[in-house]
């Protein structure tokens, strides 16, 4: 008998029980749907941690004062050598190592920002012109903190675009003077919005020189210096240059940290992977129960049709033929199954994508594409195989006598 | 063409040994036409199965044109099955799914005809059988005779040279009986073994050749040709 033929009984006789054969493929398809489903939503979960790490910046290093390591014995040697600070200095020191691309030291503080009788207590950031180019940030509107020598404390100040909006309204801002703290500034530029990453919104930040929030906060050490590397390649030989350097400068104390974005990264994303992973799995038991539906089901049909096997065996069927056909069976029920779970998942990713526009545009990953639909069609054909392999060995002569 | 040897065939029922067919001896030539008879459970379906290849001889040898079927593995008895022999069942037997020409097709299907050529060969039968207006018909559209004359056409399409009737018209009134019969003797017109079981004594008396079941042995009827 040639394969279309096989082909052609089958679908002939999942025809005669549309009922029985629609039930079986919509478990299937549930299986299959909720497998694409669940590592889309993995996926778009990951993709959307890497995106937001990305708008950080990916090959970033992040340098911060004091050492992770040493906090346990820092109580015992804190009396003899305090931790000294990261300095302006320490942070120009690093601007000229080949690997590195830009530097911009920090200094954070609160202050009140005031305008024509409006007040509001801002984030006020210390830091440079490199700042931006650290950031990726854009400007709505004037320019950034001027680049020059990072001492001066130029009374220029940029403000985020909610701290421009809640002191000046729809009047414009730029030229215009604030008051932070007990210093006046003017403004030079408006950051144009980048929306919020990790909860962190730029919006509220008020940016002056690093020299004049040294000042309004009395402060020397910095609270942290961003180093952008050239790229994602020179992160590592940036790493170790600036450690180099600041091991010199403190004396052989590492009494600093270094920080990669790229190490948060990777283990938020391995976090991730092995959660889609286990999801995927628990809704790929989905499909062993359809494979144990698809089963139940052919042993029924086996049962009621054994009559109609007796016959094919007198008219000449081998065993095997009964088999295939009944394989067949099987195979059309999963591959059903597959494909349309393979359609539902996709349109549910889609909707799911529109509903949570963050993790948009979701879709399954290409493995789970391929495996799901293999998994449903072969969990299809080895449970199919065990009222197949009944059908075939049915004795013709009682199979013709059943009626 | 056919030679069962001290052919026995024996059931166990509980711990008692029921001897569906005892010690059978028969020779038959290609061409004839041989009617079975018998009181009910004396044998005969077991016998016609037997003739079949659906079953095996527990005791004794069935020689099918000289070749003990014996030594044949599955597919071989499948392929004499196919292409050998038709059956022809009390029940029809047809696929309820199927309509006419599909159960037809069938035993070309399973001997991987091609599309176009099984085709033409099911409008032939089932014109021959009186049935090219009910080739879409499904069997419970059709009377107890029409689906019995289904079954024949596709007894016949393969063209085997050995037709096995299992009491064919057990199931259908006189009219209808005989009009079957016609059919099955017509196949015996064009030179074909026909082995025809019957409970009808009027029908049975029709075949030149005529055996006799009892307690699963079997006997020449006087009268029968030698
Ligand atoms: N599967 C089986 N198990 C046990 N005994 C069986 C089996 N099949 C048949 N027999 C026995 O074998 C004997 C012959 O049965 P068979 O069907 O050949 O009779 P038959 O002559 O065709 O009867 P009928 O005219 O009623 O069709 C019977 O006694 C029956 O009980
Ligand atoms: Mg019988």
């Amino acid at each position: 008998m040639s394969w279309l033929d096989t082909l052609r009984l089958a679908l002939g006789s999942l025809r005669f029980t549309p009922v029985r054969t629609a039930l079986t493929v919509l478990a299937m398809a549930i299986g299959v749907a909720a497998v694409l489903l669940l590592t889309a939503l993995g996926e778009g979960a990951r993709a959307y941690v890497v995106r937001e790490f990305a708008s950080l910046g990916t090959h970033l290093l992040f340098v911060l004062p004091g050492h992770a390591h040493t906090r346990g014995l820092s109580l015992a040697t804190g009396l003899v050598s305090s931790v000294r600070p990261l300095t302006l200095d320490d942070a120009a020191a690093l601007k000229g190592l080949p690997a590195v691309a830009a530097v911009a030291p920090i200094v954070v503080g609160s202050a009140q920002v005031r305008a024509g009788g409006i007040g509001r207590d801002s984030v006020v950031l210390g830091s440079t012109a490199e700042l931006r180019t650290v950031r990726h940030w854009r400007m709505q509107r004037g320019r950034f903190l001027d680049p020059g020598d990072w001492h001066r404390a130029r009374a220029q100040c940029v403000l985020g675009p909610t701290v421009a909006r809640a002191l000046f309204g729809n009047a414009r801002a730029v030229g215009k003077r604030v008051r932070i703290g007990d210093r006046r500034f003017r403004v030079v530029g408006i950051l144009a919005s980048v929306g919020r990453t990790f909860g962190f919104d730029n919006g509220e930040l008020v940016i002056v020189p690093v020299a004049a929030a040294q000042a309004l906060f009395d402060r020397e050490g910095l609270f942290r210096i961003l180093v952008a590397a050239r790229n994602e390649a020179t992160l590592a030989s940036a790493r170790r240059s600036v450690r180099r350097v600041l091991l010199r400068r403190h004396r052989g104390h590492e009494d600093f940290t270094l920080l990669t974005q790229g190490a948060l990264l990777a283990t938020f994303e391995r976090i991730l992977r092995a959660l889609t992973l286990a999801v995927a799995t628990i809704a790929a038991v989905s499909l062993g129960v359809a494979g144990v539906l698809i089963m139940n089901v052919q042993l029924i049909g086996v049962a009621r049709r054994v009559p109609e096997i007796g016959l094919l065996r007198a008219l000449g069927a081998t065993r095997g033929q009964v088999l295939g056909l009944f394989l067949c069976e099987s195979g059309l029920l999963s591959l059903g199954g597959a494909l349309a779970g393979v359609a539902a998942g996709m349109l549910g990713a889609g909707l799911l994508g529109a509903m949570l526009p963050a993790l948009a545009p979701l879709h399954a990953p290409a493995w789970a594409g391929l495996a799901a639909p293999a998994l449903a069609v072969g969990t299809g054909l080895l449970f199919g195989l065990l009222p197949a392999r009944r059908a075939a060995a049915l004795d013709p002569v009682r199979a013709l006598e059943r009626r | 063409m056919i030679r069962l040897e001290h052919v026995s065939r024996l059931y166990a029922v509980g711990d008692q040994v029921v001897h569906a067919l005892d010690d059978v001896n028969l020779v038959i030539e290609p061409g004839e036409y041989l009617s079975v008879m018998g009181p009910s459970g004396s044998g005969k379906s077991t016998l016609l199965h037997l003739l079949g290849l659906l079953d095996r001889p527990d005791r004794g040898r069935y020689l099918f044109h000289g070749e003990d079927t014996a030594r044949l593995d599955d597919r071989h008895l499948a392929r004499l099955r196919r292409r050998h022999i038709g059956f022809v069942f009390q029940f029809f037997h047809l696929v309820p799914r199927l309509s006419a020409a599909g159960n037809v097709e069938l035993p070309m299907m399973l001997d991987g005809w091609p599309l176009p050529r099984r085709r033409a060969r099911v409008r032939r039968l089932l014109e021959a059988v009186g049935l090219a207006d009910r080739a879409r018909h499904r069997p419970d559209q059709l009377s107890g005779g029409q689906r019995q004359r289904v079954a024949i056409a596709r007894a016949l399409a393969l063209d085997p040279e050995l037709v096995l009737a299992d009491e064919p018209t057990g199931n259908l009134d006189q009219a209808a009986g005989h009009e079957i019969l016609d059919l099955l003797e017509a196949v015996v017109a064009q030179g074909r073994t026909l082995v025809l079981v019957t409970h009808d004594p009027e029908l049975g008396h029709r075949a030149p050749r005529r055996l006799q079941m009892r307690d699963g042995r079997l006997f020449e009827s006087p009268g029968g040709v030698g």
